[in-house]
């Protein structure tokens, strides 16, 4: 059996469109599996892929399933531009190409026995649905879970279902908000730092894991120093334009990392002095 | 039974509050409850009084005629509701609408103003949290202003 650490990571792999789903207006989840070919899909929470659209180009795309589920990969995209809106229009039986995955995961194995706080904004749940489902899996091993989730507006949000389903499992408390609320909205209107005020964190023993527009990550980690974590228990998922992503072309360079290798997740220690800088 | 100046003290707006200004909020504050959908205050209203949130949710509105109001804001427990009765012209520049039941001090305006006059170190004790708050909320709406999850192009 062929398994990712066997394959050329420059070669992609075929797989099959499966399912796609609607999560918001302009985002979809699709679940691609490899047809009749006995591969499994290893991944850890936070790695991503490069998905080829056959005739239209190569994507770079987090990965949102579960890791425990091997025959499948989870992936939720949203369409912005000619090559997500031909991603998310593939029909059903259709192939894709898929490299991968690449990149440094969530620290999820290392925030065993400590609470995990994970701060999402807008399309940032996707990366951080992989570690919201191993650490619910491994209930025991964790302290609390703390999901904080802010998007756009309510028809932005993403797995409602799931949100709701997480938030009535002991120990776990889910804080969501949107920017922009309707007249309807019965939850909270305000961006997603204003949810630190009702949650309940235990700075000490406690690892954040942040995943949304860079901007949106630094107010983040204002909120989470102000609360009192630590610098090394703050960790971020970095975006830059991926094209190799193996670290040959240089494309996502970040100051001295390579987002595509180095990353995409960092502790935000080895962030901090990049943050700041105008244009880079 | 709890007391006002119990709550009162235990709100994390007043924690830390000297004993005797505890005692002058303790007299300018009572009790109320709002039941789901009632407006606690209104745009364009006279300003004088503002609450302790101590349950529920509280959505600001701002009318926006032909439209439904729009939500800038929720507050929840432990905050603060209304600061237009300190700042001249004492009149509410949003409206306030009870999401859930509502549990809540009231602190009377117009009776705080009187004594924070009377006592610059109340008023400037009083000045000094208000203005932390009137800060959080100002980097909060200066990023809810930057629409981050809108798609650029």
């Amino acid at each position: 059996m062929a398994t990712s650490s066997t394959i050329d990571p420059m070669l992609p792999q075929p797989y099959l469109v499966r399912e796609v789903s609607k999560e918001t207006p302009d985002t979809f989840t699709l679940r691609l599996d490899p047809g009749n070919e006995a591969r499994e899909s290893v991944f850890r929470p936070g790695q991503f892929s490069m998905l080829w659209v056959f005739g239209v180009g190569e994507l770079p795309i987090s990965i949102s399933g579960d890791p425990a589920l091997r025959d499948r990969l989870i992936y939720t995209v949203r369409s912005v531009g000619q090559a997500t809106h031909s991603l998310v229009n593939q029909k059903v039986g259709s192939g894709v190409g898929v490299r991968g995955p690449f990149g440094i995961g969530w620290p999820v194995e290392a925030a065993r026995g400590r609470d995990v706080i994970v701060v999402a904004g807008g399309i940032g749940l996707a990366p951080l649905r992989p570690v919201i489902y191993q650490v619910l899996q491994n209930r025991k091993d964790y302290g609390r879970l703390v999901i904080l989730y802010g998007g756009r507006s309510p028809r932005d949000l993403l797995y409602r279902k799931e949100l709701a389903k997480w938030a009535r499992i002991p120990e776990t408390q889910v804080l969501i908000t949107v920017d922009y609320g309707g007249i309807g909205w019965r939850g909270h209107v305000g961006v997603v730092t204003t949810l630190f005020k009702y949650s309940r964190l235990h700075p000490a023993r406690s690892v954040a894991m942040v995943c949304g527009p860079e901007i949106m990550m630094r107010f983040v980690i204002r909120e989470l120093e102000t609360a009192g974590l630590s610098r090394d228990d703050i960790y971020l998922s970095m975006e830059r334009n991926m094209k190799c992503a193996v670290g040959f072309c240089g494309h996502c360079q970040y100051g001295p990392h390579f987002i595509c290798k180095d990353g995409p997740v960092f502790p935000y220690e080895r962030m901090r002095p990049l943050l700041e800088k105008y244009e880079l | 039974m709890e007391t006002l100046e119990r709550i009162i003290g235990e709100h994390p707006f007043f924690a830390g509050l000297d004993a005797g200004f505890l005692n002058l909020m303790v007299s300018c504050a009572s009790n109320v409850r709002f039941t789901p959908g009632t407006y606690i205050l209104k745009e364009g209203e006279a300003a004088n009084t503002f609450y302790l949130v101590r349950e529920g949710k509280v959505a600001l509105e701002l009318l926006a005629p032909p439209h439904k109001p729009i939500i800038v804001s929720t507050i929840g427990i432990g905050e603060i509701l209304g600061w237009s009765w300190l700042m001249e012209p004492y009149v509410w520049k949003f409206s306030a609408r009870a999401v859930d039941a509502v549990r809540a001090i009231a602190l009377d305006g117009r009776c705080l103003r009187t004594k924070c006059e009377q006592n610059h170190d109340l008023g400037y004790e009083v000045l000094k949290r208000f203005a932390g708050i009137v800060e959080q909320r100002l980097d909060a709406t200066r990023l809810q202003l930057l629409d981050v999850y809108a798609v650029r192009r």
